[in-house]
Order: C-alpha cells, then structure tokens, then sequence
C-alpha cells in the first residue's frame, strides 16, 4: 500500500472514501489552515470527493466530511495525505 | 434571581438561526449595525414566562472564536463583551443543527467552555429524523452540562422551553482547562458526545445527495444556473413591468392631484417637479428590487447558492478571485450596496477588496432608468432575429460590457494594487432547505425598507437642493431659467470637461445630482427639460424621449450610455465602501478609477461613432 500511502488527496478518485493521514498545514495559508480545520478538514477525517468542477484542472473539488459537503481547491487537496479505506 | 436582559443566537452557520431568530421575536425586529462595522446587527424582543423581555441578538455564523472573516469578529468580540458600545449577552443561546451534531458541537464547547450562562437549543430536529437521526437531548445535556432544548424553528416546535430555559439560564462556573485544549480535541470530543447522544442512525442524507447530483453535475449544473439566471433576469425585468408601470400611474395621479388641488406657485412646482417626479422616479424601481431579492433570498436560503460559488469557483479564480465572489457580485445587479455588504463573508482580505472595487461594475437596477430612456430614444425597435429586437440586443450589451470590464479590471487589479497569494475557496455546501414563506418575508420587507428609506430621505434632499438650484434666481424677461440658475451655470463651466467626449450641457447638468443615486441623472434631465420648457405647453407635453432624440446626436447617446456602464458618480456606495474599507484610500481610489474609465470609454465611444458618420 506504500504508492495508495502516499496519495494526496486531489488525487484520490471520485467516491472512494480515504482517511486523511497527515496534512502539510505548512503549504496553506493560516486563514485557510483554520477554516479547513474549523469544517472538520483534518488529520483523522474519513472524507471522500463527492464532485468536481467541470472546467479546466476539474477544480474545485467538493467534499463529504462526517455529515457536511465542503467546497475547497485543489491547491488545499494537495497539502493532505490520504490512504483510501473500505467503503 | 434577576432576570436576563439580554441574550444572543450563536452557531455555526446553517445551523437554522435566523429560523429560530424570526420565530422568537416574531416580524418586529431592528436592523443596525454594530458601531463601527457594517455587520448587520439584528435584534428584536423576547417575552420570557414572567413577563420581563429580553433583547435578543442574531450573531453572524461563525465556526470558532478564531474569526477567519470580519462576520467572525464581531460574535467573538461580542460573546466576548470586547466590542465597544456593545454589552456581552446576559444568556448565549447556543444553536446546533441535530443532523450536523459533531460538527456544530465543536463550536458549542469552545463557547460553553467560556462559563457564561448558556442554553443549546437543539434545532431541526425534525430534519434530523427525516435523515434516520434519532438524538437522546437529555444524554446530551449531561455531557455538556448546561440545558439542551430540541426546537423546530420553522415549525414554532420547542420554543416555550427555549425561553423557559433562557429565563432559567444563570450563572455557572468556567472550567479554566476547558479554555486550553486544541481544536484537534475538541472534534475528538465533539465526536465522543454525539456518538454518545445519537441513538439510532439509518438512512443519511439521501435527497440532499440526489439534488447535489443534478445541481453539482459536471455539465448539466453550470447550465441549470445559466438558465436559472436567465429566469432571474427575466423576471426582474418583463415582471416587474406592470408594477412599475402601476406605481408610476399613482405617482402621475398624485401630480395631477396636487396640481389641481393647490394653487399655482413656487411651492406647489417643488412638489411636483422636484419632489414628486424625483422621489417617484426611484421609487417605480421598487417591484425590480424586490424581484431581484425575492430570487437571491431563495437561492440562499435554500442553500443553492453556495452551489453555485462552487460552480463559478473556476471561472472567478480565472481573474483571481473565488466563487465566493460571486454572491456579493450577483447582489449588486439589484444595488452595490448589499452586494458589498455581503463580501463580509470573504476571507481573504485582499479578495474582498477586489470584490468591493469591482462591485460598481455589475449593471445596478439604478442604471437601467437611464438605459431605457437612452435606448428608447435612440436605437431604432427593430428585429435583428426572430424574437430578438435591436433595443433588448443593446441592452444585453451593455450589461455584457459591465461584467467583462469588471472581469478585466479584476484582473488587473489582482496583478497590481490588490497583489497576492492566489485566493483559496473554502466553503461549506449546506444542505437543502425549502425556503419558509414566512422568512423570506421578513427579509423582502427589510431590504425593501432599506431602499424605501434611501429614496425618502438622501434622494429627496438631493432633488429638492436640484430644484432650489435650478430655479433660484429665477429668470428675468425673456431669458431661459436654467441658463439663469445657479445649476445651469455650475453645468456650463462643466460643459467646457467634458466637451471632448461629446456631452452637451444638460448631461454635465445631470451628472452632478447623478452622484447621489444613478437614477436621478434621468430625473434631473426631467426636471431641467420640465424647468427648461417654462409655460411652454406644446413643450411640456412632450415625453423626455423626444426632447432627447431632438436634442441630441446619436454619438452623444453612445458615449452617455458608455458613460452609465462605469458610471462612478453613486454617494451611497462610495461611503458603504469607506465604512467597508475603514478609510478614504480605497472609495477614493474607485471613484478615481471610475472615473477615468467612464471618461476613457464614453471619449473612445462619441469619437468611434463620429468616425463612423453615425
């Protein structure tokens, strides 16, 4: 599982649930590592990409946490680590 | 115990507040804002059990104390009683969505965790069931150690309990460890409670999932919302007509009245040429806005707005922006003014500048009065295309024109004074809500007051101060009373300007009141034609147009229409965008820029025409 483990999760495709393993915060701005954090987008999240945008680069990327769906781009997908799980 | 004399709404956003604000304090509410920021302050009266009535506020959503938006300031400033001029909450009304538990429970501690007296009221329940949510509240409340109240808001469910509690709500210790412990376990314990407090748990979301499905899909959602705001724009349009059309019927009666009823004198014509044709003028504009508001209140409350920030999140990062942009810019073709008030809710600061700066680009309702006279006047009725006439095509363009040069100076500006870090686009998709009549209501009401407020009191001042100008001193023998007025005069010695971009003398004298409310460049060109005109009856009787089509040449129409679609000269929305800026560096570099612009292009736009012998 040593190439699923290191998938970030702009990757990760639609509807596979993943587990996010760690998250850069290091690569987001602090505002932006606060709201994340705030909509529960963090380290430990069970998450999956519900949809994503139709243009260019298919961003952004629409995401089911817990019982929300939470909008961000993939510039933020690419600073978290994810390892997919069983559905 | 005293009683609690105040007490506030505070959670997550989505988490049905306003609901449950409008269904505690009823229609009767007070919109302010907080000294010193133009967050909205809502407030209205409680009626506890005893009789005594508590002041309840509706805090603006937020996610944590650690405010992210200038909206998240304010509650954290105001739970924690650090806003001047505004007193902590005697009682925190602690509001958490029941389908939402672990995620609005992590908010709920940090706040809780504060000591001060606070009540949960567990709201939407029933939506919460609906989702095969079955919640214990009372295990809840000993986990979290203060009352915890299920409410329907929407449904009037749980609200004497709610108030009973608020009543009840003293003071309780502050756990000095609690204040400590990090977000991460927060959510872990917010986690521990609501597995603890949901009982039983089946289907999840399923018609939530299917709409995202049609509104999120990948080329069916951007066409869903192209259509939608083709309906929205038709609506506000073609629907608002025969309103429009009824108020201006009563307006023009009310004229009648007055002229007949009262005697002729200087008096009698400011009622009717300054007041009445001033005032009224804007006014006729009312059914447009509310129509406009009516489709944006749905879309929001809904929650089908912030799917459709998601679907123009791309296009908007195209110029440097977020698809959060985009709800502040869809406001502003009703006003610049709420759309910049919402561009509260946009993080990043040097994104909700950009947004602010670029919001008097999108075509205001107050512009359109213009467009229709000019375009009526000037561009022949003819079909271009089956079911497509040249008026509606020119029309279009101009709207067109607005949002491209928005777009353009956007991404300008995101290369040069509003320089940074490419914005992000964090935002949570809440679930679908149909909207309640009742809510949508209320929020109609209120910003049709608003507007009804701005026409009776800056609009007023400024066309009766027109009229004064325009008539003093009068006229002697023989000699025109607009040449003679002190208005007409300040016009000529703006005429020598804007000459070059082939303004005439009336438009300079329309420009000036203009500043005050876009609309009035139409009514002030009434009322100089209508002063103009004198007791020349044959005069009088005939409609703006045909003055204008007489008047004026077809390049000098162009260049005033090109003109209106940067159009800088709007009071109201220079100083909401001093208050929103805290300071004149940023209206004054707008308006400069604004300026610059309308001169550019009206210039480029007369000599073009005038190229081209038209």
């Amino acid at each position: 599982m040593a190439a699923a483990a290191m998938m970030t999760l702009d990757l990760l495709p639609i509807g596979q649930p993943a587990r996010i393993v760690a998250v850069d915060w290091a690569l987001l701005a602090e505002e932006e590592a606060l709201r994340l954090q705030a909509l529960g987008v963090d380290a430990g999240a069970k998450v999956c990409v519900a949809y994503r945008g139709i243009f260019a680069g298919r961003d952004p990327i629409a995401l089911s946490v817990g019982r929300m769906t939470v909008a961000l781009r993939r510039a933020h997908a690419r600073a978290m680590r994810v390892e997919p799980i069983a559905p | 115990m005293t009683a609690p004399r105040s007490a506030a709404l505070v959670g997550n956003p989505n988490a049905g507040k306003s609901a449950l604000f409008n269904a505690l304090t009823g229609a009767r509410q007070k919109i302010a804002n907080y000294p010193g920021v133009t967050v909205e302050r809502k407030a209205g009266r409680l009626v506890l059990p005893g009789g005594d009535a508590v002041e309840l506020t509706d805090l603006p959503g937020s996610y944590g104390l650690n405010a992210t938006s200038p909206d998240e300031e304010v509650t954290r400033r105001v739970i924690l009683g650090e806003l001047p001029g505004e007193s902590a909450p005697d009682v925190l009304v602690l509001v958490l969505d029941a389908a939402n538990l672990e995620q609005h429970l992590v908010f709920a501690q940090e706040v809780i965790a504060l000591g001060r007296p606070s009540v949960v009221a567990l709201n939407m329940v029933d939506l919460a069931e609906r989702d095969g949510l079955v919640i214990d509240h009372l295990a809840l409340e000993q986990a979290l150690g203060v009352p915890v109240v299920p409410t329907v808001a929407v449904r009037r469910r749980g609200l004497a309990e709610l108030t009973a509690a608020i009543a009840a709500a003293g003071e309780r210790e502050s756990d000095p460890h609690l204040a400590h412990v990090t977000m991460t376990e927060r959510r872990v314990t917010a986690q521990a409670i609501a597995d603890a407090a949901i009982v039983s748990e089946t289907a999840r979301h399923r018609l939530h999932a299917k709409l995202d499905k049609l509104f999120l899909h990948p080329w069916l959602g951007p066409l869903i919302l192209f259509a939608l705001l083709f309906v929205v724009f038709q609506a506000v349009f073609a629907g608002a007509t025969p309103f429009a059309d009824a108020l201006e019927a009563g307006i023009g009666a009310l004229t009648d009245l007055v002229r007949s009823s009262l005697p002729p004198s200087l008096a009698r014509d400011l009622l009717t040429e300054g007041v009445l044709s001033g005032v009224g003028s804007v006014v006729v504009f009312l059914p447009q806005i509310v129509i406009l508001f009516f489709f944006i209140l749905v879309m929001e409350a809904s929650g089908y707005m912030a799917r459709a920030a998601f679907l123009m999140d791309r296009l908007m990062a195209g110029v440097g922006l977020s698809g959060r942009s985009f709800i502040p810019l869809l406001s502003s073709f009703a006003c610049a003014i709420p759309g910049i008030m919402a561009t509260r809710s946009i993080t990043d600061p040097k994104d909700r500048l950009t947004t602010i700066l670029i919001a008097p680009l999108m075509t205001c309702s107050a512009r359109l009065p213009v467009y229709a006279v000019i375009i009526a006047a000037f561009i022949p009725n003819r079909p271009v295309l089956p079911g497509v006439g040249l008026q509606g095509l020119v029309l279009l363009g101009l709207y067109v024109f607005g949002i491209v040069a928005a777009m353009l100076v956007a991404l300008v500006l995101r290369r040069s004074v509003t320089k940074g870090a490419a914005s992000g686009f964090i935002m949570e998709l809440p679930k679908y809500q149909m909207p309640r009549p009742g809510d949508l209501l209320i929020a109609l009401w209120q910003r049709a007051w608003i507007f009804l407020r701005r026409a009776g009191t800056i609009i007023f001042m400024v066309t009766v101060v027109l009229w004064i100008l325009l008539n003093f001193p009068r006229a002697g023998e023989g000699e025109n009373q607009v040449d003679a007025s002190i208005a007409g005069r300040i016009a000529n010695g703006l005429a020598v300007v804007v000459e070059p971009i082939g303004f005439n003398r009336d438009i300079a004298l329309s420009l000036i009141p203009a500043m005050a409310a876009r609309e009035v460049a139409v009514s002030s060109l009434a009322t100089s034609y209508a002063v103009g005109a004198g007791d020349d009856e044959e005069q009088q009787a005939k409609a703006l147009g045909e003055r204008l089509a007489a008047d004026w040449s077809l390049p000098t129409a162009l260049a005033f229409l090109a003109w209106f679609v940067f159009a800088p000269q709007c009071m109201s929305t220079i100083a909401v965008t001093r208050r929103e800026t805290n300071g004149w560096k940023w209206p004054g570099f707008m308006l400069a820029y604004l300026f610059a612009l309308a001169y550019v292009f009206a210039g480029l736009t007369y000599w073009t025409a005038v190229w081209l012998g038209l």
